[in-house]
């Protein structure tokens, strides 16, 4: 069953002398060809290259739009029509970048969702996770900036929601929201940092995504099983899941094709194609759906928390909290035990949670009103106790089931692998 | 994994894709929901629609609404011909300049120029609305949720205020308008314009040229967009069953 690519044999002089004094080919074939990956890897590990794919055509639409666009609050918005009208190829290259957007964050989110269902962040990978949870703050700060581009209504009025968030800081609040905004209101400055923060940060990305592949590649995929492999439950990373990546490349293209090409407006907001307006604020301000969660967390804290903490300190708290809980995962779960195959309880925790951030979703999307508050709240907390209750205390309680040693032997007696973690 | 929790997670991302339409101030009726020949995925602009609409943007709308991304050169997609549009860029004049005096000048519109707006700036355009100020159409159609069928809604959208409901001084009773006090009074009539097709122009035969002619306006790229989107679909349809079999292939000694 032992597979195992043959090893690199350079046939060209030329490349020989290359690869003597600089060994990129080999380096390249190492983790890109030769790379030992479980065999059994099911089509929920596809997202992570369609992840970095997803930051690759970002950024190679984004460099092109950005040769087009003037990063000025009296002509960013006409600059945007002039792409959609009369740059050639300028709707596609738009389109396909705020739609990619989504289909990043869409794919990004399975991606974290695969991870929590499998284990994948329990050691020795908790670094690996960590990178993750760096890169998903990166990504959604770099969104945020794109999003306000466009100098639409949506664009001024959601920069000026979530840069006032800062205001709630006790003591410098205000001091740092101008600081941010360079002035005294989202203006001029505030879209030409923005701009250049929005280029600067997916190259940060890119650097830490390599960090991310560094730390995968020292201790190689997690796998459906949850278990370490042999060499025996290991294959080439080429062919079989170049091909397979590229398959799956292929279906996630289609996906994307439709939003791009038959639907290219329906992920964003009406009110993002009237032009900024300091002096009229839409009837209901919301951030892009992938936000959307997260902005329902925001607003789940009406009440000051013990008399301290005034509510809007509080919200802004639980929101960077709710992925600073994501930090701590790999030592709140306390279960050994890495995949919810085997954890028949968490399994039910982890589809909880699932529905929990949809429910999150929906009330972040819609005005606070009736009892959706409430029901934002009870989410919220059901968010942070997923986290900081369940799993702790899951790990302990629960009572795994068999958990075979490799995978050519998966029916196995009852012994040390049936016992309960401890 | 289960073909059923891969079902869920499917139907709940659709959920969570699904914009959510904003609940407006004072609730207004729902748009009526007209069929468009550009709607779908093989759409395409009624020419014939288009013309009318634009007739009836010029003589009615156009008093009011300007529409900045409009140059009469795009005209040509709407059928027109390259000296048709040349006449219809010569019935304005545009301010152009300095000459070699240093002083602006008028001169007859050309077709690489843009339509001249009503008017100079917003405050004479308020100052001449009763205070409201007439947006500018260009994306009006995209800026609007519900899109076509709203704006049509709102052309047709006029009557009489239910018993019990004052209007204020200057403005209009609209059922499809959040908050159903409007500015703009109900300025389609019938045989407000006379179709050089011989169309009949009632008022909602004009309402629904004008929306087609404001879509087109908003999204003038839109059937490039649609037969590129076949096209792309096609090929990656093909190039999907062509990778899958290649993959089962390179596999079969795994499984």
């Amino acid at each position: 069953m032992a597979r195992e690519a043959p090893p690199l044999v350079l046939q060209s002089p030329t490349l020989r002398w290359i690869e003597h004094r600089l060994p990129i080919i080999g380096f390249g074939y190492q983790h890109l060809v030769a790379y030992q990956t479980p065999r059994n890897l099911n089509y929920w590990w596809n997202f992570g290259s369609l992840a970095g794919i997803c930051l690759m055509l970002q950024i190679v639409t984004g460099i092109v739009l950005a040769m087009h666009y003037t990063p000025h609050v009296a002509h960013a918005f006409d600059s945007v029509e002039h792409i959609m009208r009369d740059v050639n190829w300028g709707w596609f290259l738009r389109y396909a970048h705020a739609n990619g957007a989504s289909m990043f964050f869409i794919v990004v989110y399975i991606h974290i969702f695969r991870g929590l269902y499998y284990g994948s962040y329990k050691a020795p990978r908790e670094l690996l996770w960590m990178l993750g949870v760096v890169i998903l703050l990166l990504m959604m700060a770099t969104a945020f900036m794109g999003y306000v581009l466009p100098w639409g209504q949506m664009s001024f009025w959601g920069a000026t929601v979530i840069t006032n968030l800062f205001s709630a800081i006790p003591l410098f609040g205000e001091s740092i929201v101008t600081w941010l905004w360079g002035g005294f209101t989202v203006d001029n400055p505030t879209l030409n940092r923005f701009f250049s923060l929005h280029y600067l940060l997916p190259f940060v990305i890119v650097a830490v995504v390599f960090l991310h592949l560094v730390a995968l590649h020292t201790h190689g995929s997690n796998n459906p099983v949850g278990i370490d492999l042999g060499k025996k439950d290991k294959i080439p990373f080429h062919p079989y899941y170049t091909v397979k990546d590229m398959f799956g490349l292929a279906v996630f293209m289609i996906v994307f094709a439709a939003f791009v090409f038959f639907a290219p407006n329906v992920l964003g907001h009406p009110d993002n194609y009237i032009p900024a307006n300091p002096l009229v604020t839409p009837p209901h301000i919301v951030p892009e759906w992938y936000f959307l969660p997260f902005y329902a967390i925001l607003r789940a804290i009406t009440f000051d928390i013990l008399w301290i903490i005034p509510a809007k300190l509080g919200g802004v708290i639980a929101m960077f909290a709710s992925i600073g809980v994501l930090f701590l995962l790999p030592w709140l779960d306390t279960s050994r035990v890495r995949s919810a195959r085997y954890r028949p309880i968490y399994r039910i925790f982890f589809w909880l949670l699932v529905i929990d951030c949809f429910v999150l979703g929906y009330v972040g999307s819609q005005p606070p009103e009736g009892w959706l508050p409430t029901i934002g709240l009870v989410a919220t907390l059901w968010y942070f106790a997923h986290f900081l209750i369940v799993l702790p205390i899951l790990g302990k309680l629960e009572r795994p089931l068999p958990v075979p040693e490799s995978l050519s032997s998966p029916v196995l007696g009852r012994g040390m692998a049936a016992a309960p973690a401890e | 994994m289960p073909a059923s929790r891969l079902g869920l997670l499917v139907l709940g991302l659709a959920l969570a894709v699904v914009p959510f339409p904003a609940r407006a101030a004072v609730e207004a009726e729902p748009p009526v929901r007209e069929s468009w020949p550009h709607q779908g995925i093989f759409g395409t602009f009624d020419r014939a629609a288009l013309q009318r609409g634009f007739q009836v943007y010029k003589e009615v709308c156009s008093a009011c609404h300007g529409t900045k991304y409009l140059a009469f050169r795009n005209l040509t997609a709407l059928g027109y011909t390259e000296d048709e549009v040349k006449a219809i860029a010569a019935e304005y004049t545009v301010m152009d300049g300095p000459n070699d005096q240093g002083e602006m000048f008028e001169r007859p519109a050309r077709p690489s120029d843009r339509k001249p707006s009503p008017y100079p700036n917003e405050q004479a355009a308020r100052a001449a609305n009763n205070g409201a100020y007439p947006p500018d159409l260009s994306l009006i159609v995209k800026a609007r949720a519900g899109g076509e069928n709203y704006i049509y809604s709102l052309l047709i959208g006029y009557e009489e205020p239910p018993a019990g409901v004052t209007v204020p001084d200057g403005m209009h009773y609209n059922k499809y308008f959040p908050g159903h006090f409007i500015g703009m009074p109900p300025i389609l009539q019938p045989d407000g314009v006379t179709y050089a097709d011989g169309t009949k122009a009632t008022v909602a035969q004009q309402a629904r040229d004008v929306t087609q002619f404001l879509a087109w306006l908003a999204e003038p790229r839109l059937e490039d967009r649609k037969r590129t989107g076949i096209k792309a679909m096609l090929f990656l349809i093909v190039l999907t069953g062509l990778l899958y079999a290649y993959k089962r292939r390179v596999w079969a000694d795994v499984h």
